[in-house]
């Protein structure tokens, strides 16, 4: 949902105007149309009978088409002015507003007034769920944008935030009296919160015996009971996870996913936006902690789900943002190849797609000269997620802006761990075309001392060794070798040739030829 | 929006170190996002330091909190996670920290210290390393078992290196020599199977112990078959 840029699009004139809602020249909040009563009342009247297919279908369509239609360059209707509709239903209100500030963000700039009572309107809405009774049965779509939004709005909130010298009088005034809107602390208590409300942790654990059933339903509730919580808690583990991205606390944020298993299907991959969230920001975390072979391994399997099945979300909301995420994790796949030449872990079609898009630049990025860390650089600003300081800003003059802090940091960190690999690519040359060769030697082609040698060899074992979560070591090593005194010996790791998958891919193609030649009727 | 933490009084500090360490961990995992257990997460470091126990964990959650405050950012404390974080080598917890601590504070001098420290380490430069070492010994010697921690991370990474190790090379990455060298190797021959052999005119090989990074033939052939669920797509086709 989020396809945003790190400078929003500046909106001056639009926030000049003040801060009143209806900031648009000719919108009138008050005004509903007959077809957006219609749509309320339909709405309405799904959720209260549970019918989920209905609602999906308005969720997922018809508000796209009146937002399309009807609401291009203005907000939505107010939340008063359709309440009578829906017998000034609380929840339901507060569902509207949800997706009132979801449309207004996405197509016009938020009034800081506006960020803030969307923040409250989650907690509205987050506390109804987390201690009121909740019965409703919602799309997983729609459960996964809330939490996805949620983030999104505070992630945007930050941004803004950070901005600090061209903020007018008034908006300080407004930031320093709600200074607990986008509260860092609340955002990942209310996450935080609603997985452990929503007890899913035990409910995946106990799914794994047979005593809960949870994904085999794709999260619904087929016995009268809602699904709102669970599958909330659910994607908040999702949430949680980039919102720790967001922080540059790759650990935790792995941490915070593991009870979903990512290597079987789950709910998290029945809806395409939270599936390559979840995979995108797993991705690069791992690879940010050097695990190189997990991000290809996971990059690789997505990327050719997104090859595969793209073409089904052309009309989706969502497909913007389906592309810029694959075109962001082929850049880190670019990355991650790089850095750990395991080409053989990627399927064909992902691997023709990639060099396409980055062979040339790939083989720029093995020089590992300042032209090569430059497209090091370029890549990683342009696949990163959207880094953000956390903190209040101090109101002491002057105003500076900070929003690029923490982005610089995560990429001065990144180029930091790339310039310590910078000659491992020399290494590994080597190492392909030798069995075995003396340290001597060694040092005289690559034109270091034996010492330096010694080194760069104790790098390349570290380097391409990580530790994964149980303290296990784990070789990520395209090329190995070991030393025997002042031998290298280089490890044959010509992988024995997997036919079964070609095999398999031959017996597929071959029945489609029959089924094609059968339906060839011969006169 | 702070979640209640449940009442826990720090414990005496005669009660045994376990129990003390459970108490801190399960505060984190209760309380991951409060900022009320901030002064017990800074007393879990000193004490981290002082028992020789570590918690990535609970360290994190501190520097979280300081990214949230950086206001109540205490960087004496810092510089012991991050002492503490080198410790763990080869972990990158090191780095891990360092993407919580913002780059001004990074730009201190006890900080670029021990960033430099880990450099070295990170790139096998374990002689650099230890010179530089030692012009730092108020910051490092504050930690104990500092020393044997780089040792143990040396030893690793020699023995995912090296079948049989020139005495020499050893010696430098581990920053002993003489009597104390061969205590240190006479230990390591009863406890972890070194074996020490008389190299080629040149002084002493020492035999580390195997494992699938220096033999790779212990290394399991790994997926050989075909899984099963590629199989069963065929499954139709052939019924």
């Amino acid at each position: 949902m989020a396809a945003y840029d790190y400078d929003e699009p500046s909106a001056t004139h639009r926030q000049a105007t003040s801060d009143a809602p209806s900031q648009e020249p000719g919108y009138d909040p008050n005004h509903v149309p007959d077809s957006v009563k219609s749509f309320v009342g339909h709405l309405y009247r799904h959720i209260r009978e549970k019918n989920v297919y209905e609602i999906h279908q308005m969720y997922e369509t018809s508000f796209q088409t009146l937002s399309e239609r009807l609401f291009k360059e203005t907000p939505w209707p107010s939340v008063d002015a359709v309440a009578h509709y829906v017998d000034n239903d609380h929840v339901f209100c507060l569902l509207y507003r949800e997706m009132w500030f979801r449309h207004l963000y996405a197509r016009l700039q938020p009034t800081l007034k506006q960020r803030i009572d969307s923040w409250d309107n989650y907690c509205s809405l987050f506390q109804v769920v987390l201690h009121g009774v909740v019965n409703m049965q919602l799309p997983n779509q729609w459960l996964w944008d809330m939490v996805d939004e949620f983030v999104y709005q505070f992630q945007s909130f930050c941004q803004y935030r950070a901005k600090m010298k061209n903020k007018t009088e008034q908006e300080i005034v407004l930031l320093r009296q709600f200074d607990q809107a986008w509260n860092v602390y609340g955002v990942l208590n209310f996450l935080q919160a609603l997985v452990e409300k929503s007890a899913i942790i035990q409910i995946l654990e106990q799914e794994k015996e047979g005593l809960e059933q949870f994904t085999a339903t794709d999260g619904y509730d087929y016995s009268g009971g809602s699904n709102v919580l669970k599958v909330l808690g659910y994607f908040s583990m999702v949430g949680l996870l980039r919102v720790h991205c967001l922080l540059g606390d790759y650990h935790t944020g792995l941490k915070c996913l593991q009870p979903i298993d990512i290597t079987q299907q789950g709910v998290y991959t029945s809806v395409i936006g939270s599936h390559i969230t979840t995979i995108y920001h797993y991705g690069f975390a791992n690879l940010m902690l050097r695990r190189y072979v997990e991000a290809i391994r996971e990059f690789n399997k997505i990327l050719l789900y997104i090859y595969k099945t793209k073409q089904y979300h052309q009309k989706s909301p969502q497909y913007e943002q389906i592309l810029k995420k694959n075109e962001q994790m082929y850049a880190l796949l670019a990355i991650s190849l790089s850095l750990c030449p395991q080409v053989k872990l990627v399927e064909e079609t992902v691997n023709s797609q990639l060099r396409e898009k980055y062979g040339e630049k790939m083989i720029r990025m093995q020089r590992y000269d300042d032209e090569a860390f430059a497209i090091y650089d370029e890549l990683f600003s342009y696949a990163c997620p959207k880094f953000i300081t956390p903190s209040a800003p101090s109101f002491e003059e002057p105003l500076v802006n900070y929003n690029q802090d923490a982005y610089r940091l995560q990429l001065k960190l990144f180029l930091y761990e790339v310039k310590q690999q910078q000659l491992l690519s020399g290494v590994r040359t080597f190492l392909k075309v030798y069995s075995s060769i003396s340290l001597g030697n060694l040092a005289k082609y690559m034109e270091v001392d034996e010492s330096k040698l010694r080194s760069i060899l104790l790098t390349y074992k570290h380097k391409t060794h990580s530790v994964d979560t149980d303290g296990k070591t784990i070789s990520n090593a395209d090329v190995d070798f070991y030393m025997d005194d002042d031998l290298v010996y280089v490890v044959d790791s010509k992988p024995p040739k997997r036919y079964g998958d070609y095999f398999l891919r031959q017996i597929v193609k071959l029945e489609g030829v029959i089924n094609e030649l059968d339906r060839v009727k011969l006169d | 929006m702070g979640r209640e933490v449940p009442q826990q009084t720090p414990p005496p500090p005669q009660q045994q170190q376990q129990q003390v360490s459970f108490t801190v961990e399960q505060l984190v995992a209760v309380n991951p996002y409060n900022p009320d257990i901030l002064p017990d997460l800074e007393n879990y470091v000193d004490e981290q330091v002082s028992s020789q126990t570590y918690s990535l964990d609970a360290n994190l959650c501190l520097l979280r909190l300081y990214q949230f405050e950086p206001e109540r950012m205490s960087t004496q404390i810092v510089a012991r996670i991050l002492v503490k974080a080198l410790m763990a080598m080869p972990s990158p917890d090191f780095s891990l920290c360092l993407f919580l601590i913002p780059e001004r504070v990074q730009m201190e001098e006890q900080f670029k210290t021990l960033i430099v420290l880990s450099h070295y380490l990170e790139t096998g430069r374990f002689s650099q390393f230890w010179d530089e070492a030692s012009k730092h010994r108020h910051i490092l010697e504050a930690v104990p078992g500092f020393e044997q921690a780089i040792q143990a991370y040396a030893v690793h990474v020699l023995s995912l290196t090296y079948q049989k190790v020139p005495r020499s090379v050893l010696a430098e990455a581990i920053n002993l020599e003489g009597l104390s060298l061969d205590k240190f190797l006479e230990h390591h021959v009863a406890a972890s199977g070194w074996v020490l052999e008389k190299g080629h005119g040149r002084g002493q090989l020492i035999v580390l112990p195997r494992n699938e990074f220096n033999h790779p033939e212990l290394k399991k052939t790994t997926d050989d078959g075909i899984p099963l669920e590629h199989v069963a797509r065929i499954f139709p086709i052939l019924g």
